[in-house]
């Protein structure tokens, strides 16, 4: 089970409250977390990754573990921790004014 | 009895505004999408309980919303928006070329007949087209495909196509308004275009008169004389009789023919409403007086609209968007500024009350009149 935390306005958009639980078949990584995430609450398409690219939006961020991950290769493994579920990938919007 | 629903959009949140035909007393419901930019709420003329919100921001992206209930409920709709084919270059602020990159919705017009058939203006300017209710997205791209785009630029706010108007009279005549391009008209349901800017000059392109290149800010129509179109440009109030083919000035007596906003009165075609604004670079009303002018006579002659208004140390704006009047029997005629005021007259401009002062600084103002 991946313990996703979504931050504040994906979770209003996606009609959810604390963390969301993923199951996700074969390797962890941040694109099969983040496709399974989608296929679970399709509204969330486009709002991470750029419909047109596939790529993370400008302004998102992914931390796990206390590491930033943003800059990862999308198919890298992600951490034992994240797999198991002891730690949550986090998403999170840039610290940016607004 | 009938009712009024105005539709606001802000920079954090849309805001449902109702009341009776009276328009004395309203209800305020929001934030919807607290947090969000709403661009534009707007319902739909066939089925008015529909209605569709761009939300976006600049983290997460662009959310279309749509409501069946008139406001009270909203779900999601499609938000793919993808140029066809390869969407190259247009000019960047300094002239460079830039990739053309989508950004927002900033203008959303249902159809006029069919609840499901909605158009979108997007920054980077294109113009989008749904069939499903917003569940889906078709660029009709021949617009951004003229052969005059890659000279198009950017205004201040983005290269937008903020104007969408639907001819109610000639299916398939439609106008779009860019800045900074123009004006631009299809008779053929936007399967082809061409710039309508004849008679338009501007200061700061190079050909002051040239086909495309004119910062317009805002296009409106009277639905019942649709060949007549009033245009405030970034500078200059102008008006066209015969579809957009040509233009002339009709800025007259304003203080100022700088401004966002222009809206005609919903029984006389004749009446038109701006807000004239001191300058490009000074984005507030002239002397500290917000003050609404009227023309009777379609255009050229102008009266300040005061009474209601504040007369001193006003420094708002009032945005493209958020102008609109309602067509109960004393037009009733709308404004948001981006101090958060929302300001109604239900005597078509004579006499001004806030609905509301506080929200956050307003991005859009649509009216529904309701049976």
């Amino acid at each position: 089970m991946i313990r996703v935390v979504l931050p504040a306005h994906l979770r209003a958009l996606a009609r959810v409250n604390g963390e969301v639980e993923l199951d996700v078949a074969g390797q962890v990584t941040q694109r099969s977390v983040l496709d399974a995430l989608e296929g679970r609450y399709p509204v969330l398409r486009g709002t991470i990754r750029d419909y047109g690219n596939g790529r993370r939006r400008a302004f998102v961020r992914f931390f796990a573990c206390e590491r930033d991950l943003s800059h990862e290769q999308p198919d890298a493994p992600l951490p034992e921790a994240v797999a198991t579920g002891a730690e949550p990938y986090l998403i999170v919007g840039a610290m940016a004014g607004g | 009895m009938s009712g009024v629903r105005v539709l606001v959009g802000t920079r954090k949140g849309a805001f449902v505004l109702s009341s009776d035909g009276r328009r004395e007393h309203w209800d305020v419901s929001g934030p919807h999408f607290a947090g969000w930019e709403i661009y534009h709420v707007k319902g739909s003329p066939a089925e008015p309980d529909r209605l569709f919100a761009s939300q976006s921001n600049g983290w997460f992206g662009q959310v279309i919303q749509r409501s069946d209930d008139g406001g009270a409920t909203w779900e999601p709709v499609g938000n793919k928006f993808s140029y066809e084919g390869e969407p190259g270059t247009h000019q960047w602020y300094d002239g460079t070329p830039h990739p053309w990159e989508f950004a927002r919705v900033w203008h959303l017009e249902p159809s006029l007949d069919d609840p499901d058939t909605v158009y979108a203006g997007v920054e980077d300017a294109g113009l989008f087209r749904s069939a499903d209710g917003g569940q889906s997205w078709q660029e009709l791209s021949a617009l951004r495909c003229h052969p005059s785009a890659p000279s198009w630029q950017p205004g201040a706010g983005g290269m937008c196509l903020h104007t969408i108007i639907l001819d109610p009279r000639a299916p398939g005549r439609m106008f779009a308004a860019i800045s900074a391009a123009g004006a631009f008209r299809s008779d053929d349901a936007g399967e082809t275009w061409r710039p309508v800017n004849r008679g338009l000059r501007s200061e700061g392109i190079p050909d002051a008169d040239a086909e495309v290149g004119h910062c317009v800010h805002r296009l409106a129509m009277h639905p019942a004389r649709p060949d007549v179109l009033y245009m405030q440009k970034h500078w200059d109030v102008m008006r066209s009789d015969d579809s957009g083919e040509s233009w002339h000035e009709i800025s007259g007596n304003l203080p100022t023919d700088f401004g966002f906003p222009i809206d005609v009165h919903a029984h006389d075609p004749d009446t038109v409403y701006v807000v004239p604004i001191k300058s490009d670079s000074e984005h507030f009303p002239p002397d500290g007086k917000l003050r609404v002018y009227r023309s009777r006579t379609g255009g050229d002659d102008w009266e300040a609209l005061t009474r209601g208004l504040p007369q001193e140390n006003c420094y708002v704006n009032v945005l493209r968007d958020a102008m609109a009047v309602d067509s109960l029997d004393s037009c009733g005629v709308y404004f948001g500024t981006t101090g958060g005021q929302v300001y109604a007259s239900a005597d078509a401009g004579d006499t001004w009350e806030p609905i509301v002062r506080d929200l956050p600084a307003v991005l859009s103002v649509e009216v529904q009149t309701l049976p």
